[in-house]
């Protein structure tokens, strides 16, 4: 039997600001994870990856990160992606300056 | 200090012109990502985690006030207010935006810097030692020659596109405070019958596969030095192995043929070079060398100091643990620590660099370093300016006396701010410092150097630590692996791994058992860490680091 699909959000930097964005159902890009599309379909997923991977004049270096659900959307499953969605640990900088969305 | 020409101006200002005009292609869609990288990385500009981080060169670590307060400007408009110090004499802004980016490298043009070979598989920004020109310990100042090589690599057309990176440290002392043995090529400046020259080490360096480096030649006269390295360079250019990255440094082009090998190559290559040197750079560095004079030393009483020395215990300490000996005996070094107990290692706010700046220029003939270790120098200060000095640091948090103590930790910025990192370093560096501090045993325990990296790249030079961490990433979560007795100086050594990993909440708790196992195990006050770890080996570090496998093993 084939491996169980892990859930994927897409996930890039932004051009400008090189902030951690994530591909939303309704094709936004969103600076929230829990806004992120949480795609539990392989082929759905590359179909996904491809959609923003040509969207080069708005992001940089698109990918395919776990999640799973979680009560508020997607969370991750690493903590390199908690990092990415939340900001570094020494100060308050990135997103946990506009973020309201707690240290996990 | 060295002053920009008006060939180096007109480089830069036409450098910058065409970034520019590249970030504008970029954004209007021009360009792509995979065409604009390799223009990107070529100026020094990365895309990190959270943001762009751009990585300036602090060439040779020296700085002139007037430099220091463009990096503080810079930090203020364009970043967070603070940059971070690193390794390589380096400053890091994490998080600078993709238009402003240009308007930041005029404004270093404006003070001649720029971000040049940064990144990219070319020759990186020269190190020194950072009591350059000032130790009282060295031959001759390095500088002039490091300034010689900045010139001759900078947009060298046969190294730009090379294996690897390439990194090139000097020192001027026998007593290697710029971990020579541990760079690509390491040059020590030696005198013989009157000729100054230099030691020429190579294929050293640390990442995946650590390697000491090894004495390529015992000496090659400044005359024929830079044919002799650009045969080098050269040799491993085209010899480098460019089928795998992780082999391609020439630590492994070095381990790989043999150093004789190598030499061999090197010496047929340096008699096709040599004629294409006909004594320019010389002439070069003969007019480099006037930038480089030594300030007109002041004379005055140093009884001011004596009397503070005397009288105030905090003063004492500081000057204790910050201070080196000068070559001018009524002189001295500071080393300005930016690791305040807790805080970022290296990094500093536009506020300090603007007060160390002004210090600079009140008391210290204009000159700041940057050490590998991540601190501020003052190279040159006459003593009885030293209490003035460390009056104005402690109203900004910078005189915190813990040069060469457990808490005067090296830190990469690890997985909070670097695409690579497998875990975080710097709060395994905030909590390790600010536990010894909570114990007061600081001072106790003396010279012991920890660094930290959070991954294996090794920008934390945690095998030259005599206490080195490396974070890595055990089926997801974060793990640390410690080693010991590593030396970065002339007894460069590579730690030797205690065993398995800690978890984040285990390490700064294996850290504490390390250090009362040294204290447990010293013959005295005297015998540093790394003596005793010489002397005891591993053993009772290791029963006390795995209580368990012991127990288990008897």
């Amino acid at each position: 039997m084939a491996r169980a699909f892990t859930p994927k959000v897409v996930t890039a930097n932004d051009l400008l600001e090189g902030d951690v964005i994530y591909l939303t159902e309704d094709d936004r890009w969103s600076r929230e994870l829990s806004e992120a599309e949480l795609i539990t379909d392989e082929a759905h997923a590359q179909v996904r990856l491809l959609d923003a991977s040509r969207q080069t004049s708005k992001i940089v270096g698109a990918y395919l990160a776990d999640a799973v659900a979680g009560d508020n959307g997607p969370e991750p499953t690493h903590f390199r992606e908690d990092f990415r969605r939340t900001g570094p640990s020494n100060y308050a900088h990135g997103k946990q300056e506009t973020s309201p969305q707690p240290r996990a | 200090m060295y002053r920009y020409s008006e060939f180096d101006h007109d480089f830069l200002a036409e450098r910058n012109a065409q970034f520019r005009a590249q970030v504008e292609r970029r954004i209007d869609g021009s360009l792509t990502e995979d065409e604009f990288k390799p223009l990107r990385l070529m100026n020094g500009l990365y895309l990190q985690l959270h943001a762009y981080m751009l990585r300036v060169a602090i060439p040779y670590g020296t700085l002139s006030s007037a430099q220091m307060r463009q990096l503080a400007l810079l930090a203020e408009k364009w970043d967070k207010g603070y940059g971070h110090f690193t390794t390589r004499q380096n400053i890091q802004y994490n998080w600078p935006k993709l238009k402003d980016v240009p308007d930041m490298l005029d404004a270093l043009a404006e003070v001649g810097m720029h971000a040049i070979q940064t990144s990219g598989n070319t020759i990186r920004n020269v190190t020194a030692d950072h009591f350059a020109g000032a130790a009282a310990d060295e031959i001759a100042d390095p500088r002039p020659y490091a300034e010689l090589l900045r010139q001759w690599s900078t947009d060298h057309p046969e190294f730009q596109f090379m294996p690897r990176k390439f990194k090139i440290a000097i020192t001027g002392s026998e007593n290697d405070r710029a971990v020579i043995k541990a760079h690509d090529i390491g040059l020590q400046l030696v005198e013989r019958d009157g000729v100054l020259g230099a030691r020429v080490i190579v294929g050293g360096g640390l990442g995946r596969t650590p390697m000491i480096g090894k004495e390529l030649s015992e000496f090659v006269a400044f005359d024929d030095l830079l044919a002799y390295l650009e045969a080098t360079v050269s040799v491993w250019n085209q010899i480098g192995r460019r089928d795998n990255k992780y082999k391609a440094r020439i630590k492994i082009t070095v381990h790989e043929n043999g150093i004789d090998t190598i030499r061999a190559k090197v010496n047929e290559r340096f008699l096709q070079v040599r004629p294409q040197f006909k004594g320019a750079d010389m002439a070069l560095l003969d007019e480099i060398k006037g930038h480089f004079a030594p300030p007109a030393f002041r004379k005055a009483s140093v009884a001011s100091f004596e009397s503070a020395y005397t009288n105030d215990p905090v003063f004492r300490s500081w000057v204790d643990t910050n201070i080196a000996p000068h070559k001018d005996a009524d002189h001295a070094i500071v080393t300005i620590s930016i690791k305040k107990h807790g805080q970022t290692p290296g990094d500093a706010t536009a506020e300090q660099m603007r007060v160390m700046a002004d210090l600079a220029e009140e008391f210290a003939y204009d000159e700041l370093r940057i050490s590998h270790e991540q601190n501020v120098i003052l190279p040159h200060v006459h003593k009885s300016d030293l209490p003035a000095i460390h009056a104005k640091l402690k109203e900004y948090e910078l005189a915190t006396a813990n040069i060469g103590l457990i808490s005067d930790i090296i830190a990469c910025p690890g997985m909070d701010y670097c695409a690579l990192a497998t875990a975080r370093s710097i709060p395994v560096a905030q909590e390790i410092a600010t536990r010894f501090e909570d114990l007061k045993l600081e001072h106790d325990i003396g010279h012991l150097k920890i660094k930290i990296s959070g991954c294996i790249n090794a920008c934390g030079h945690h095998h030259v630590g005599h206490i080195g961490i490396l974070g890595l990433d055990r089926a997801g979560v974060e793990n640390y692996q410690i080693t010991l007795g590593g030396d970065g100086t002339e007894t460069a050594a590579i730690g030797d791994r205690t065993g398995p990993g800690f978890a984040y909440d285990e390490i700064v708790p294996a850290v504490e058992r390390i250090v009362d196992t040294y204290l447990d195990q010293r013959d005295s006050a005297e015998e540093t860490f790394l003596q005793t770890y010489r002397r005891v080996g591993m053993a009772p570090f290791k029963a006390a680091l795995y209580p368990e496998t012991q127990a288990n093993a008897a």
